[in-house]
């Protein structure tokens, strides 16, 4: 591939992926089963170029590619404020689809049908799907920068190195939970237990004990999300829950988490006073997330301050007809394909906005200047009603 | 004076050190001009471009990639980049700038205690090896 047997484009990518197996001291190349492709997302002229360049070389994905989120809604493209920075936006998410990605455009390909299972390799991009990959599925993927991603799934390959290695992927360190109680049966203990044990633990690779065997995989997704944010976390493992969680850790240093921890995560991650607007769904909300959504909006008062959804095109298509209505009734902005803190949706005027995820909390005031307040979907509504934030 | 590294970008360079006190990602925490713009980095406000960029590793986002390989294009980068951990991330955004411009920004892994703060220094990384010197006054 690299002597241009495949075509220019393929020699490209491999230059790319071998550079990328040098730096990481990987003794081989393997082969992987899927992508999701992160460079979609634009970072400016340098994201047209690489992609500009990869289409007029020739150059076609050959293993199964998502997309992760890109910087417009296609869908609803007048959400967008900025039209610059949307047409740029939907130039690229098409120029990834010509290279024959699919056009999924969403943060969470962990929800769409096909996933892979435990042990395959995979060259999966953007923070929260190489966690939830790794730690949830038992995948194997390792952090991988922008353009790597499209690179593996052209070549088909990625550096045997780091979490595609059996011994990198043991714990380190264990987080004992069980002081939680039944704050663990809570939606609202995930994102703080997430972000709590990603600023502790760093890149390291958490053993979570006292983790509920019945908990849903939505509260898996807000945990990895908050911790890959708050740290570098790209695997964890919670004993009894996902696959590859060791039976033995007692050689591992063990920290206790307890509620008093937790509420001070809780009001790190939270301003106070009027509420300008709510933002859930992210990373995209699932399908057993916007239908609980539609349920508290069923009945009630209305809503005060402007509500957004973000999910995928695959969700919304299953809600249509139904949930979807429902939402958009009552007043929910739902945004597909993008999410409102990598793009220009929120006003600039708003300065408090509520949301019920750790990672939007972490990013969005640093992204798009806006003040966050932390609480579960119940308390986004309860808060919403009322146009100020509450707490339960 | 002189140092030896590693090369994971190659390239030659010449400027001041600028020495970073904690990691840096540049996705979020440097703007399209090269300053740092994150609150919470200790050098917020300080300007890269054209300066010998010297950190422990770089740190957080992938998209880190991108926005270095467009300052890279737009000549806001810093000069050279040299670390003391390897990291795969910040080569990788030389690497596409070279694919797609011809410009090559030196990344270097190397320990730079030795390197005083204000010198000049004179980067040369071929693809097998790495030496930085600097004359002191």
């Amino acid at each position: 591939m690299l002597g241009g047997r495949d075509g220019d484009g393929v020699a490209l990518a491999m230059r790319v992926i071998i550079g990328q197996a040098r730096i990481s001291d990987a003794p081989r190349l393997v082969e992987i089963t899927s992508a999701h492709v992160d460079s979609c997302l634009y970072h400016g002229q340098v994201s047209l170029d690489f992609a500009h360049r990869l289409v007029e070389l020739g150059a076609r994905v050959r293993v199964p590619t998502t997309l992760n989120v890109g910087s417009t809604d296609l869908i609803h493209p007048i959400l967008v404020r900025d039209q610059e920075l949307a047409a740029a936006g939907r130039e690229l998410m098409s120029a990834y689809v010509e290279l024959g990605c699919t056009p999924t455009f969403t943060c969470a390909p962990y929800q769409l049908p096909n996933r892979p299972g435990l042990g395959e390799h995979v060259a999966w991009a953007e923070s929260n799907a190489i966690v939830f990959a790794n730690s949830v599925l038992g995948a194997r993927t390792d952090r991988y920068g922008d353009f790597l991603d499209v690179c593996a799934a052209i070549t088909g390959r990625a550096p045997y190195a780091g979490l595609q290695t059996t011994e990198a992927r043991r714990g380190t360190v264990v987080f004992d939970c069980r002081p939680l109680g039944d704050f663990l049966h809570s939606e609202l203990a995930y994102p703080l237990l997430g972000h709590h044990i990603g600023s502790v633990v760093g890149a390291g690779i958490p053993v979570l004990v006292g983790i509920p065997a019945q908990v849903s995989e939505d509260d898996l997704k807000a945990f990895g999300a908050a911790a890959a944010s708050a740290g570098g976390v790209a695997l964890f493992h919670a004993v009894g829950v996902t696959p590859e969680a060791p039976r033995e850790f007692a050689d591992l240093p063990v920290h206790e988490v307890d509620l008093d921890t937790l509420h001070r995560v809780r009001r790190e991650l939270s301003t106070t006073g009027k509420l300008d607007a709510v933002s859930v769904g992210t990373p995209h909300a699932s399908y057993a997330e916007c239908v609980r959504l539609a349920e508290l909006l069923k009945d009630g008062p209305p809503l005060k301050v402007p509500f957004y959804l973000s999910t995928n095109r695959h969700t919304r298509e299953r809600l249509k007809g139904s949930e979807l209505d429902l939402l958009e009734n009552a007043g929910v902005t739902v945004v597909v394909d993008t999410c409102t803190y990598v793009t220009a949706i929120l006003s600039p005027d708003w300065k408090n906005v509520m949301t019920n995820s750790g990672k939007w909390a972490h990013y969005a005031p640093g992204n798009i200047n806006v003040n966050a307040v932390l609480g579960s979907l119940a308390e986004c509504v309860a808060s919403a009603r009322a146009g100020q934030v509450v707490l339960e | 004076m002189i140092i030896q590294g590693r090369t994971l970008h190659p390239g030659t360079a010449t400027g001041e050190p600028i020495r970073l006190t904690a990691p840096l990602s540049f996705w979020g925490g440097t703007d399209e001009h090269g300053r740092i713009v994150d609150a919470h980095h200790p050098q917020c406000g300080a300007v890269l471009t054209g300066r010998i960029l010297l950190m422990e590793s770089g740190r957080g986002s992938s998209s880190t990639s991108s926005v270095l390989a467009e300052q890279i294009r737009a000549h806001t980068a810093p000069a050279a980049i040299i670390l003391t951990r390897p990291d795969p991330i910040i080569p990788l955004g030389a690497l596409v700038a070279a694919e797609l411009y011809n410009l090559n920004l030196p990344v270097v892994v190397a320990s730079y205690e030795a390197i005083p703060d204000h010198a000049l220094l004179d980067v040369n990384a071929t693809p097998a090896h790495a030496t930085i010197t600097w004359t002191t006054a």
